[in-house]
């Protein structure tokens, strides 16, 4: 029991920064098609201006998190004009080589500005220490975590479910020749939502600083896991990602805590099957 | 006689008729299969820099094992169009088979070659007949996932492996009982010679061939060599287990020349690292992986003393300038400038 709920509550934390940083990475490859190997350098960027602002200058949780969510929005506005564009519709192989130089790019600058060594984190004084719940008592930033999780994405829902700029972005996605003769500008639209999915990949690297230690291979080591919540989830969904999140948050979890001698394998062994199973995700279309 | 056959029959017997055969396509077909003076070139290279740079064997047989690495990946990534970014899952289970085997079995050299190939042709094809059942995106992440997934066994599996501590123990006989390793990698350097042609002019050859033939056909369009009645997923399986076999080869001949095998073979760092070498050479093109791996190995050498944190920087840029200007790669600005310079009477 103890172990299962332990497992459940850090397996739910661990989930909830999985599917913040990897639902913009959904949207891209659905909307455009495009491989961006390099999304994991916008978290990791994230996470060293949140975790240096509140270090070196003191700068307040809150307005820590905010600032790394418009900086890297607007760092990545500027690579998706500059760069990115155009490479839409080039090869994947191009794709892949393109954004594996930013990769390489980007770890070679952050070593060079912070040095090699994984970021100190520093959790707000108001969000350390345990909560009670009854029970049993859990650690209180994941608590947090959880809970910002859950508005985060309720916000993102409500954005692209209930806006006008969330319906031109699922026309879109199900159908991007029919959105453009409709007259909905499709360029503007992702380079909106490729901002947008990057600023929240920084938020889910502030936020998960001590699950993701921040550090220069940040963005090779954990590309496995954001891929595959995408692979799982199926392209251009926001369900399907939140679902393989879910899956990979619990089943990395249990594997960790109940068989710590064996590590990760047996979830890659499950992803590989369940991709076998549904190549283009649980919630892919065909 | 011919005036009692009907008009249909004659038209008929007309189409039968085979056309003469035009000279000169059959020449250029035959002509492409025969060895030029130029793919010469880098034999004579190696076994120039061999007296030449006595002193850099040890980097010079690290650049020959790169160079077959690269090749191995030519055949699945330029050759089949299969865009990977595990293939050094293969060259880590070559050297981890071949390493094990010298440290704990035999130290004969040769057979942990067929040790290191065997495994790894093992592996590509059991995860080839899972892989290349998917496409585009899902197949590039499944490559990395049975990556990670060997990564994390061997690093698990220390009792066999060494784990985070990397193989120690790799004792490596001499060769046929009489050439011993020596400390200033000369046999070593001529082994990794020895084996690099080898597996040249096996790749070589099944390029040129109808099997090769038919891979381009397969990157080129799919489902056209499906309408044909090609075996596509069938030869897409042969040729990504050859080119594991390869690539275990390459594998063992580190973890023979070093006498060290480490974690970092199986990382992500050596298969991007390799898809790079192979794309700044040329790919499809069986000499990219030859021009590629020795100016990246080079580079690395000179660059890492002078600022080694900067490496990777000038790296992804290169990547970023390659893509975005010169997709062909050296070997493809050597074409262009050829081509440009035929041009000019």
């Amino acid at each position: 029991m103890e172990a299962l709920t332990s497992i459940l509550f850090h397996g739910l934390a661990y989930a909830m920064i999985l599917y913040v940083i990897s639902v913009g990475l959904s949207v891209t490859m659905g909307l455009m098609g495009f491989v961006n190997l390099a999304h994991g350098v916008f978290a990791m960027l994230g996470g060293y201006v949140s975790v240096t602002l509140m270090n070196r200058y003191g700068v307040p949780f809150a307005l820590a998190l905010l600032t790394s969510f418009i900086a890297v929005a607007l760092v990545s506005i500027v690579l998706e004009r500059t760069l990115y564009a155009r490479l839409y519709g080039a090869s994947e192989l191009e794709q892949v080589l393109f954004t594996i130089g930013l990769i390489f790019m980007a770890g070679a600058l952050v070593r060079y500005a912070w040095g090699p060594l994984p970021q100190p984190v520093t959790l707000p004084t108001a969000l350390s220490g345990q909560l009670d719940f009854g029970f049993r008592s859990f650690p209180m930033y994941r608590s947090f975590l959880i809970a910002a999780g859950f508005v985060l994405i309720a916000l993102l829902w409500i954005g692209v479910e209930r806006t006008n700029f969330g319906a031109q972005l699922r026309a879109a996605v199900d159908n991007r020749r029919m959105a453009e003769s409709i007259g909905i500008d499709t360029r503007l639209l992702f380079s909106l939502a490729f901002a947008l999915g990057s600023g929240l990949a920084a938020l889910g690297g502030s936020l998960g600083a001590d699950i993701l230690a921040i550090y220069p291979g940040y963005a090779t080591e954990y590309l496995v896991y954001f891929l595959m919540v995408v692979a799982i989830g199926g392209l251009g969904s926001l369900r399907g990602p939140f679902v393989a999140a879910l899956l990979l948050g619990f089943g990395d979890t249990a594997c960790k805590y109940l068989i710590p001698e064996l590590g990760s394998f047996f979830v890659f062994l499950a992803m590989i099957g369940l991709l076998l199973w549904r190549p283009t995700g649980l919630f892919g279309r065909a | 006689m011919a005036s009692d056959r009907p008009v249909w029959a004659s038209l008929i017997a007309l189409f039968k008729q085979r056309a003469p055969a035009d000279v000169s396509v059959v020449e250029t077909l035959v002509r492409r299969h025969r060895l030029r003076a130029v793919e010469l070139l880098p034999w004579i290279l190696t076994v120039v820099a061999y007296y030449l740079f006595s002193d850099y064997l040890a980097l010079g047989s690290q650049i020959l094992i790169m160079i077959l690495f690269a090749l191995s990946l030519d055949l699945v990534l330029g050759y089949a169009g299969i865009v990977t970014l595990g293939h050094s899952a293969f060259f880590g289970v070559g050297a981890y088979a071949a390493g094990i085997y010298a440290a704990r079995i035999c130290g004969e050299p040769l057979s942990g070659l067929m040790v290191g190939a065997t495994a790894a042709a093992l592996v590509g094809w059991t995860s080839g007949l899972v892989i290349l059942r998917t496409q585009g995106f899902t197949l590039l992440m499944l490559t990395l996932a049975v990556t990670a997934l060997l990564a994390e066994a061997a690093n698990k599996a220390s009792f066999i492996t060494g784990g985070a501590d990397g193989l120690q123990g790799v004792d490596i006989a001499p060769i046929f009982g009489w050439f011993r390793f020596d400390m200033f990698g000369r046999v070593g350097y001529l082994y990794c010679l020895a084996v690099l042609f080898l597996c040249w002019l096996f790749a070589r050859r099944l390029v040129h061939s109808p099997f090769g033939r038919s891979l381009i056909g397969i990157r080129e369009n799919t489902a056209r060599m499906h309408a044909i009645g090609s075996p596509v997923r069938r030869r897409l399986l042969t040729v990504y287990t050859i080119s594991a076999a390869l690539a275990g080869v390459a594998g063992a001949l580190l973890a023979q020349t070093t006498q060290f095998v480490g974690l970092t073979v199986l990382g992500f760092q050596r298969s991007g690292e390799i898809v790079i070498m192979l794309v700044f050479g040329g790919v499809g093109r069986l000499y990219g992986a030859f021009v590629g791996a020795s100016l990246y190995m080079i580079a690395q050498d000179q660059i890492a003393k002078l600022e080694p944190e900067f490496w990777n920087f000038w790296i992804g840029l290169l990547l970023v300038v390659l893509v975005m200007f010169a997709r062909g790669g050296v070997l493809g600005l050597v074409d262009r400038v050829l081509s440009l310079a035929r041009r000019k009477p």
